[in-house]
């Protein structure tokens, strides 16, 4: 009985420990997001930028999740930002959007040791209240002790619900650009 | 059994920490200060301040048009062949505080303002329930002196407003503000009419739908303050907001769009009899047109 419990203990501790490692994480809280939805023929930019992107990234498995308050971004035009708030992301009913997945290339991309990667990513975004499979690539860089994440990729506004009033759909491209910029360092 | 506890347990370090797993929730709830926006479309609701201001670098010119009595029916086009106007523009200096300045069809008016934001309404890291805002004005009738005889004064021309707003952004839909007023004319033309006048106003909207929002503002004067023949003012307007433009129309029974003019001189009620007794309406349609530029653009990064 009492071999018994001690074996339990020991097992518990291992898979804790087994589990616990398992768990190196990088992280920022200042990753740059770009949105631009400007269409070719539009006479103004419809670009706003975010520098408070929230990354994190499971060195391991290659999980990934990013998560941006809509309201961090910025507009040129206080207007605009009020519009993209107020008509078409509703951030006080959607009030973040983010993304989970992974890289499924891992086997390319050796996270521990320096250099510049392709990284695949594939995974469930989440805007507006709407979530859809998205895949993208991305330039992982390992250096100096920090990952570095750049990557751009596009997406349908009216997958995600958000629907262009037609006076406007001269300046409003069907496809937003994202473009994101982010150096994760070591969790704590 | 026993085997049964043993693999539980072994496992129970997994599930601890495949609930620890899910990396969205490691991020977290950021601690930012989430402030109430657009609690209105304008920073007027129909003819006084809304506790929205013009956002830092932005000039918003506005056209405002109030007309005639709708009760001369079609041979005055629904009192569209006459119009009190007031042309004017607003700057945000931040986003806090804003100037603006107009000139109104009414006493050849010119008026000035400031209004500052002295409290702002959020939630997250910190908490504020409502938005106060102060407004303060000069207003200078710049008619020709009726009596040229008498000592007249450049201050003689002369009206001040002080105003608090104290506003909240209820839900998405609905905002609701008080606004306490005071109004000191130098001059008026009669003891009756006192030169510090007190109003309280009250105000609100609803979203109809994402562009359009139904607007009411009412200021009440307490009597004693006014000759007779002044009424309250109450105003009942759409916010129509495409591109660049916010399209106010709305349907009131002051014609002025000055403090002094439609809170102290409003003269026919929404209905009201005449001196024959009969029934009239003194409600008029009227707009505000606001266009806003970017002059100073902010920096993104």
């Amino acid at each position: 009985m009492q071999k018994q419990w001690i074996f339990l203990l020991v097992a518990f501790l291992v898979t804790s420990v087994a589990t616990a490692q398992d768990a190196a994480k990088y992280l920022t809280r200042d990753g740059k997001l770009k949105f631009d939805a400007t269409a070719t023929a539009s006479p103004e930019k419809l670009e706003a930028l975010s520098n408070s992107a929230t990354c994190i990234l499971d060195v391991a498995t290659g999980e990934m999740a990013w998560q941006v308050l809509l309201k961090g971004f910025k507009f040129e035009k206080a207007l605009m930002q009020e519009h993209f708030n107020e008509n078409y992301v509703e951030s006080d009913k959607f009030p973040k959007a983010t993304f989970k997945g992974k890289i499924t290339n891992l086997s390319e991309v050796n996270l521990s040791k320096d250099g510049t990667y392709n990284a695949v990513v594939t995974g469930k975004m989440n805007l507006h209240g709407v979530e859809k499979d998205m895949t993208t690539n991305g330039a992982v860089t390992v250096g100096g002790g920090k990952i570095r994440i750049n990557a751009g990729f596009g997406f349908l506004l009216s997958d995600y619900n958000i629907s262009i009033p037609s006076v406007v759909s001269g300046n409003i491209a069907k496809e937003a650009k994202i473009l994101i910029d982010a150096a994760l360092e070591p969790k704590q | 059994m026993k085997k049964i506890y043993l693999l539980f347990l072994f496992f129970l370090p997994l599930s601890l920490f495949a609930q620890d797993d899910d990396l969205l929730s490691l991020l977290g709830d950021e601690e930012t200060i989430d402030y109430a926006t657009a609690s209105f479309k304008a920073n007027r609701v129909v003819n006084g301040h809304s506790i929205e201001n013009t956002a830092k670098g932005v000039l918003d010119t506005k056209f405002s048009h109030r007309f005639n009595p709708l009760r001369q029916g079609l041979y005055d086009m629904f009192g569209l062949d006459g119009a009190s106007i007031r042309i004017g523009a607003d700057y945000g200096i931040t986003d806090r505080l804003m100037v603006g300045a107009g000139r109104s069809s009414y006493e050849k008016t010119i008026d000035g303002f400031v209004k500052y934001k002295i409290l702002r309404q959020c939630s997250g890291a910190k908490t504020m329930p409502v938005t106060l805002a102060y407004v303060t004005d000069v207003q200078i009738n710049t008619l020709k002196f009726e009596e040229p005889n008498r000592d007249n004064k450049f201050t003689d021309r002369l009206s001040f407003t002080h105003q608090l707003l104290i506003g909240r952004k209820f839900s998405s839909r609905l905002s609701l503000q008080l606004m306490p007023t005071l109004i000191h004319r130098n001059l008026t033309s009669s003891p009756k009419d006192k030169n510090d006048v007190y109003a309280i106003g009250a105000a609100g909207r609803i979203k109809l739908t994402k562009r359009v929002a139904l607007n009411a503002e009412y200021y009440f004067v307490p009597d004693g303050q006014l000759e007779a023949a002044y009424v309250n003012s109450l105003s009942i307007g759409f916010d129509i907001e495409t591109g660049g433009h916010v399209f106010q129309l709305h349907f009131t029974n002051s014609p002025y769009m000055t403090y002094k003019g439609f809170v102290t001189e409003t003269q026919e009620d929404w209905f009201f009899k005449n001196d024959e007794g009969k029934m009239l309406s003194g409600v008029r349609f009227g707009f505000n047109i606001s266009r806003v530029f970017t002059v100073v653009k902010p920096k993104l990064d």
